[in-house]
């Protein structure tokens, strides 16, 4: 099912810190039933964009609104449709498991009646049984992230925020994630998917938004952003042994400059991805590398 | 408003957990300091001293369970509620929930309401039952104590949302609550040090805190303009919570 409706809408978000500027000017929409990526350098704004868009953090200027309500006006409305993974594990260390979920269901105002069944369901399908009477303090942290996305599911969130959800995670445990965001996704829910690791965003959203020094210099589904640097990649060996890239729209084009290049030079003819997209336009690699 | 007591609750659940897992640790806690205090200044140095015709032991009682209402609600809520904020993170949940602020506040200053008043009612009780003939157990100690828990359950809030770290809380501390707890009226009456220091003194709550909580349970004339003001610094500290956590501030 495809639904066309905007649910996240930013206009003109404008955040600083003193004289900072960590958002600037950003201009966003998400549709209702996208998995929209949010990807970006260390230090571009990301982490202050969803904490200003989940109503965490104030804002200097600029409309937020989420589900239609705006998040200054009606914050109690927008933040009832909203889950939140934050990119540290901000549960209560002191409490158990089962207490931090029990605790979120309520200040969610889950119907008491469906509290523990719920909790009982995330806890299985993401295999936490057995751990739901540990204090979070004393699990590992991939557990603690497990824990603080199941959390964040408990009132069926109609949009869920996930900043770096599998960061630290374990190649199993983020292919679980993973299979739980579609699963979240069939379901209907938006997901708004922050993230340093590109396959995971290529593997999951149907749009991308490359931010970078607090602009959205780019959104596009992943085949779109691609096309626009040349769905095709040439990659070769320059006479000073660096690495070059260069994009073409056809493979024949990525041919021919491969033939120009002369008999010495190995050239690796393959389709552009995302991080080529990414680097290209931002002029950097992600996590400052 | 039924509401909103639902979401103060909820609020408050999560530290009412927190004080199941620990409770043993409160109630050892809770007394060792009051009663440290009750056996230095009322056995050690106030045995045969009078004040006001009363035994000192009579006089000192009262004011410790008002310094009790300072010490053990305010350090439970500024401790527990910054490590909250600024190393579990957990406050951040809880402010991304459909939550009012006011709830928000109140529900997070109830525990060291609690804790408060389980600390004040064992020395309160020690007292009663050293010196029954003087001190009384009356609706009055009581409107007197549960207030002063909520004053400072609510600067304890208020210093928590503007400390940058765990020393901040330190420091504030040392500067804030140590004096008021050696000069506000706690172990002698502000009356007679000069009208300077009594002007400073009477601006701090502890003051006022152990002037109602001193004349409710040894039943002399009460100082109702000493509630009026305690009740003027609840809404003032609620009011500055509500404020900050609005603001964004936090």
């Amino acid at each position: 099912m495809v639904l066309l409706e905007d649910i996240i809408v930013v206009k003109g978000l404008v955040k600083k810190f003193g004289k900072e500027v960590a958002v600037d000017g950003l201009d966003l929409t998400v549709k209702k039933g996208e998995i929209f990526g949010f990807l970006g350098p260390n230090g571009a704004g990301k982490t202050t964009a969803v904490r200003v868009i989940s109503g965490l953090t104030s804002f200097s200027e600029g409309e937020v609104s989420v589900g239609g309500y705006d998040i200054l006006k009606n914050p109690k409305e927008a933040k009832r449709l909203m889950g939140v993974v934050q990119q540290h594990i901000s549960l209560d260390k002191d409490l158990t498991v089962r207490e931090n979920m029990m605790h979120r269901a309520m200040t969610h105002k889950m119907p008491a009646g469906e509290r523990k069944e719920r909790i009982d369901e995330l806890a299985g399908y993401i295999g936490l049984e057995e751990y739901l009477d540990r204090t979070i303090d004393s699990l590992s942290g991939g557990w603690k992230k497990r824990a603080a996305i199941v959390s964040s599911l408990l009132h069926r969130p109609t949009v869920l925020f996930l900043d770096e959800p599998t960061v630290g995670l374990d190649i199993q445990a983020r292919r679980l994630i993973w299979s739980l965001i579609r699963k979240l996704n069939g379901e209907g829910t938006t997901v708004f998917l922050t993230s340093h690791y590109i396959e995971e965003v290529e593997a999951l959203c149907d749009m991308v938004g490359i931010i970078h020094k607090g602009k959205l210099i780019a959104k596009g589904s992943p085949a779109d952003l691609c096309r626009r640097i040349g769905s095709i990649a040439a990659e070769y060996l320059d006479p000073d042994r660096m690495m070059r890239y260069r994009y073409f729209s056809s493979k024949e084009d990525a041919e021919g400059f491969a033939s120009s290049l002369g008999g010495g030079h190995k050239v690796l003819i393959r389709d552009t991805t995302l991080e080529d997209c990414f680097v290209e336009l931002v002029g950097e690699k992600l996590g400052g590398e | 408003m039924f509401e909103f007591f639902r979401e103060t609750y909820y609020v408050m659940w999560g530290d009412l957990m927190f004080m199941k897992h620990t409770a043993l640790n409160i109630l050892i806690s809770s007394v060792m300091s009051p009663l440290l205090y009750l056996l230095a200044f009322g056995y050690g140095l106030g045995m045969g001293l009078e004040v006001d015709g009363l035994p000192y032991i009579a006089f000192i009682i009262p004011g410790i369970a008002a310094l009790t209402s300072l010490s053990a609600s305010f350090s439970y809520v500024s401790g527990r509620l910054n490590v909250q904020r600024l190393y579990y993170r957990s406050l951040d949940e809880m402010l991304m929930c459909p939550i009012s602020t006011s709830a928000v506040v109140l529900g997070k200053s109830f525990h060291g309401v609690i804790r408060g008043l389980i600390s004040s009612s064992i020395i309160f009780a020690i007292g009663l039952a050293m010196v029954p003939e003087h001190l009384h157990f009356t609706p009055l100690y009581v409107i007197c104590i549960v207030t002063s828990c909520f004053v400072f359950s609510l600067l304890g809030v208020t210093s928590s949302l503007l400390a940058k770290s765990h020393q901040s809380i330190a420091t504030f501390n040392n500067l804030v609550i140590l004096p008021m707890t050696f000069l506000c009226g706690t172990f002698f009456p502000v009356d007679v040090l000069p009208p300077v220091f009594q002007a400073m003194l009477y601006s701090l709550p502890l003051t006022h805190s152990s002037v109602a909580v001193r004349a409710s349970s040894l039943e002399w004339d009460f100082p109702w303009a000493s509630l009026f003001i305690l009740f003027c610094f609840c809404v003032a500290f609620f009011a500055i919570n509500v404020y900050l956590i609005k603001k964004k501030k936090v």
